[in-house]
């Protein structure tokens, strides 16, 4: 489709009027480059215009008129995603949700937090944390927004125990392309009450509606965490062990398993040493609980049986230093990567928890196979693996070649090991080829015609996810 | 080799509150920790030793409950400590604390090195450590940032002293006290745990001292008078900046020279 109208002055004109507001609007040359690009992906695209948007009435007020004048609109929060979700497309309106960052009440009645979607992670962690409250999710990008991890349904690294982001997502306030005002679900716990349009929201990565408003669900803060991190001879040693853990029946808030190849990345990245360099292999396992003294009975049992599974030893991190010490590389990972190579490209997948070994092992054998450099870390006891396919000094063909060839091999294994392209970075842009060759055409055809439902006109984030 | 580490256990959290009445420090139902500047001395230790042999000792003054730092060295790989506890060393200042800690030394030496971590976490004062070393009679470096080389008789080392770097040579016996980040201190083995969970940890009280002198020691042995104790102020405050990357790169610039962090 590209009957899209471009925006004109007296487009500007109308939009600058609802906003009244020079600094929040920006155009031509005002644009940073940021808004044309998202973290990783080389799918890029400028905005005609970034309106930074404080309310809900902006937001629908603006959508509204995008809606009756047929101009495209595109979500963004910090522009954290690496699939180019956020990136606009078709150009038209961006609407920049990051001073929408207001934590709007705490309720210790109901256990829910109610904020704006541009609240950071971070900071929804640390003020929850004050409160002695606990909001799970816990992805490694922790200056990404509220809104952001919504749309992506993003999981992160205490998903073993506490589940992903939709699990905490209790209400929606979600602007319609036509920019009519819906509120889905609530503060309530439980909820039959027909089709639950509320997690269809989640994870449709800004295509279906713009989220203005979320009620997140809190749990009592644990009063305490020790980390194990556990050197094993081989990563094999180290990831069959994983299955056993989870047998054993303790749970761990996080599995997560790195090479030392990855962690001296980290390392250069920080400029700080990991506390540990015995090995090439390592789990990381988080516990939480009331006392020092039941974790140390819960991670007994755990300690024991990777002792068994031929561990070299098993470290205690018991202290926030130690914590940082381990836990900061490991959040440092992407990042470090990027900074280790010239340009890459990522995969998400996901299969399921017994099979990672065997999609590691086949990851592995691609370097020498493609000739291409590719680095992986992820979370083990989920199935979620970042797979981190390197440029180096390829030249733009040749990276073009190997990478996608990399890419087909990797999805095509994970799909044959029962698993999915995306366990929680999205589909976006850059995905979309491998996720309408994962799916069946039923499928996709239901979605296509959730999003006709949803945006009949296609304005918001078009050619996202299954178009 | 013989080398002792001086360690102590304080609050766990970095939220130290302070009693508004008494001005008191609270301790109680605080969870308590290795102080973190301890480590770097235990793992410098650790690092000698496994270049030259020997043993290491570590000492600790506190109630019977310090025994858990303890533990704690040994788990990291120490050979041996003890704990300085005795009510008549309760309420020592800096001066009693390090001639307590001093005695101690005498009762589980000799000792060729002496480590120490740069400061606590709780008292902060950065004293104890020199102080020891002048009880002792034996020289001490402070600001210690690099091993260079470990001697039979002499270690040299690198010390920070902000404006410039001095390196210096020093005979055994000999305290120095390292400061943070001179090495990753490592982690705790679940391993050396199990072995050493049954390792003795004597506890040395007054009867147990060169100097018997009660006076001398906690708080009669401190000359100090504590005024009032509070917490320091914390600086967050922050800005945020928008526009362009040169404006903005110009402005970082002169704001960090004005600064004076370059």
């Amino acid at each position: 489709m590209s009957n899209y109208k471009t925006l004109d002055a007296a487009d500007i004109a109308f939009i600058k009027n609802i906003i009244n507001d020079p600094k929040r609007i920006l155009c031509g040359e005002d644009i940073n480059e940021e808004y044309s690009h998202d973290e990783l992906s080389d799918t890029k695209s400028w905005p005609d215009l970034v309106v930074r948007v404080l309310s809900t009435e902006e937001v629908s007020k603006i959508m509204a008129y995008a809606y009756e004048n047929n101009i495209p609109v595109t979500p963004r929060g910090a522009g954290t995603g690496l699939v180019g979700s956020s990136v606009p497309m078709e150009h038209g309106i961006m609407l920049d949700t990051t001073l929408m960052n207001h934590i709007l009440e705490l309720d210790q009645e109901n256990l829910t937090i109610t904020v704006e979607p541009g609240v950071l992670l971070m900071d929804l962690a640390a003020y929850v944390e004050e409160h002695d409250f606990f909001y799970p999710p816990d992805p490694g990008e922790k200056s990404a927004t509220i809104g952001g991890n919504i749309s992506t349904n993003a999981g992160g690294m205490r998903a073993v125990k506490y589940g992903v982001t939709r699990d905490y997502v209790r209400g929606l306030e979600v602007v319609l392309p036509d920019g009519r005002v819906l509120e889905l679900g609530g503060k309530i716990v439980k909820n039959s009450s027909g089709y639950d349009l509320k997690d269809l929201i989640i994870g449709s990565e800004g295509t279906l509606g713009m989220v203005t408003k979320a009620v997140l669900k809190l749990l009592p803060l644990p009063k305490k965490t020790i980390s194990l991190l556990i050197p094993f001879p081989t990563l094999s040693q180290a990831i069959n062990t994983v299955p056993l853990i989870i047998q054993s029946k303790s749970i761990p808030t996080a599995i997560e398993f790195m090479q030392r190849e990855v962690i001296i990345d980290a390392e250069k990245y920080l400029g700080k040493k990991f506390p540990d360099n015995q090995s090439d292999a390592y789990l990381l396992l988080k516990f939480d609980g009331s006392s020092e003294e039941e974790i140390e009975r819960d991670y007994d049992d755990v300690a024991k049986i990777c002792l068994e599974q031929g561990a070299l030893d098993v470290l205690i991190s018991d202290t926030e230093e130690r914590d940082e010490s381990i836990w900061k590389a490991r959040g440092a990972f992407l990042e470090a990567i990027k900074g280790s190579t010239t340009y890459m490209d990522e995969v998400d997948c996901v299969v399921p928890r017994n099979r990672i070994n065997e999609l590691v092992e086949y990851i592995h054998s691609l370097d020498q196979e493609i000739q291409i450099r590719i680095k992986l870390f992820g979370h083990a006891g989920d199935g979620n693996l970042h797979v981190y396919i390197l440029k180096d000094e390829l030249s733009d063909e040749e990276w073009e070649i190997r990478m996608n060839k990399a890419m087909d091999l990797i999805y095509a294994k994970a799909h044959e090991l029962e698993g999915k392209v995306s366990g929680e970075h999205g589909i976006g842009f850059a995905k979309k080829p491998y996720l309408s060759r994962s799916l069946s055409t039923d499928a996709i055809a239901l979605m296509r015609g959730i999003k006709q439902v949803f945006d009949p006109k296609n304005l918001l984030n078009p050619h996202k996810i299954c178009q | 080799m013989n080398i002792l580490v001086c360690i102590k256990q304080v609050p766990a959290s970095s939220k130290v509150e302070v009693d508004p009445v008494t001005g008191v420090l609270k301790r109680n139902g605080v969870d308590s920790k290795m102080n973190p500047y301890d480590l770097y001395a235990i793992e410098a230790a650790l690092r000698i030793r496994e270049e030259k042999g020997g043993t290491i000792s570590v000492v600790t003054m506190g109630p019977p409950q310090a025994a858990k730092v303890v533990r704690e060295a040994y788990s990291l790989g120490v050979d041996r400590g003890a704990i300085l506890s005795d009510r008549r060393f309760g309420g020592a200042d800096v001066l009693a604390t390090s001639y307590t800690i001093a005695q101690g030394i005498k009762k589980m030496g000799p000792f060729d090195l002496i480590l120490c971590g740069k400061q606590t976490t709780d008292g902060d004062t950065a004293q104890v450590g020199a102080e020891v070393s002048e009880w002792l009679g034996i020289p001490s470096v402070a600001n210690v940032c690099e091993i260079r080389e470990v001697g039979d008789e002499s270690i040299i080392v690198a010390m920070d002293m902000a404006e410039d770097v001095e390196i210096t040579k020093v005979q055994y016996p000999c305290l120095l006290s390292v400061d943070k980040d001179i090495f990753q201190p490592r982690l705790p083995s679940y391993l050396k745990k199990q072995a050493t969970k049954d390792r003795e940890i004597p506890v040395y009280s007054l009867a147990d001292m060169e100097d018997q002198e009660e006076m001398h020691y906690g708080l009669n042995g401190s000359p100090t008078q504590v005024q009032r104790i509070f917490p320091p102020e914390v600086n967050d405050s922050q800005e945020f900046w928008n526009g362009k990357g040169e404006e903005l790169a110009e402005r970082l610039f002169n704001k960090v020279k004005e600064l004076k962090f370059i």
